[in-house]
């Protein structure tokens, strides 16, 4: 039986789905069977974001509908061993889809797939209640940004009053050189307002965006930094302690001058 | 201190304006305060005490903070209230 987990963040482009396809692909690299989920029905990404939007023949609205069987919506991606992608349907509304039957679609997948990623809408509505019915672990992804880490505090407080409260945290885009001069939110500040647990922190790093113009997820990038962390994340949720990556340089002038003067 | 910062062109680093900024943020949305609680606190505040006493209106300061380590679940907000008395009225004429 796997573990299905959603991938949420209230605020829009925060890098959710980018979060779902790479840690996605990135445990299916690891050997995992691994289904990756549209819920953004009416506005969906995750499939071009992969590259497989030409592949799209039923999609999770047909499974609801009973129009197909589950297995025929499941997209195998060919280039990545044990990796599968359920898209939803482009031209319906959220509401064409029920918590229960999500729910029972999580069921029905878990059995199959070690790892089930949920790619959650924006917004605390009703595509946000689907996408977390059928979750028993939440990813929030956020970005260093007040409005972003509100909007995250907003859902680590919906995901609690629904009683999910295994959730971890992702901080997306960090910008090193405004971390080490001072112009980005702490880290250890934002984990620490949040009280939620790190479960990654991924450069902002240009090649994602060359990545999803291409159709092909970053963590097949050696070369690329977020898909380095994409990598670590995805070892982390199999069982692996891999530590993070250094952002904030302490060996900069203002925290050395704020260290030998003893500063706060 | 000052001229530490003006030594470290950034040392102004807008990462503390945007932490605190973000603290003061969630308190409000945690505990479901609307925006004009303060002024209407504020208002009454003075009405009352201006019964009692002379105070100085300009200098009155209304927070609140939080209880906990900033944490979600220790955090008890508490309002903090800081008003300057000019002078004290005599009670009881």
């Amino acid at each position: 039986m796997g573990v299905a987990y959603v991938i949420t963040s209230g605020k829009g482009g925060v890098g959710k789905t980018t979060t779902t396809a790479n840690v996605g692909t990135a445990l299916a690299k690891l050997g995992k069977k691994v289904a990756i989920v549209d819920a953004d029905t009416g506005l969906r990404n995750l499939d071009v974001v992969m590259g497989l939007e030409n592949r799209i023949v039923y999609d999770l609205v047909d499974v609801v509908d009973g129009i197909c069987r589950l297995k025929q919506a499941l997209i195998r991606d060919k280039r990545f061993e044990g990796l599968y992608l359920l898209p939803t349907a482009q031209t319906k509304e959220k509401t064409a889809v029920r918590p229960e039957e999500m729910q029972k679609i999580c069921n029905e997948l878990k059995e199959e797939f070690e790892f089930v990623l949920i790619d959650c809408p924006a917004g605390i509505e009703r595509g946000f209640e689907n996408a977390i019915a059928g979750a028993d672990k939440a990813i929030v992804v956020t970005v260093p940004e007040v409005s972003a880490v509100r909007d995250a505090d907003r859902i680590i407080g919906k995901l609690e009053s629904k009683g999910m409260t295994d959730h971890e945290l992702i901080i997306n885009r960090i910008k090193i050189d405004m971390a080490k001069r001072g112009d980005m939110l702490n880290i250890d500040d934002m984990i620490d307002i949040l009280s939620i647990k790190l479960l990654g922190v991924v450069p902002d790093d240009e090649k994602i965006i060359i990545s999803t113009n291409r159709g092909e997820p970053v963590v097949n990038d050696e070369s690329s930094q977020a898909g380095r962390a994409y990598r670590n994340i995805a070892r982390r949720l199999n069982g692996e302690d891999v530590p993070f990556m250094h952002i904030e340089s302490e060996r900069s002038f203002k925290s050395f001058i704020k260290k030998v003067f003893n500063i706060k | 201190m000052d001229v530490f910062k003006s030594l470290y062109k950034y040392g102004n680093g807008s990462k503390d304006v945007a932490k605190e900024r973000l603290k003061l943020i969630l308190i409000h949305d945690r505990a479901n305060i609307p925006p004009q609680f303060l002024s209407m606190i504020k208002g009454d505040l003075i009405k009352v005490i201006s019964d009692y006493a002379e105070i100085d209106e300009e200098g009155i300061e209304i927070t609140i903070n939080t209880g906990g380590e900033g944490g979600r679940k220790s955090s008890v907000s508490s309002l903090v209230a800081s008003i300057p008395i000019k002078k004290v009225k005599s009670i009881g004429k």
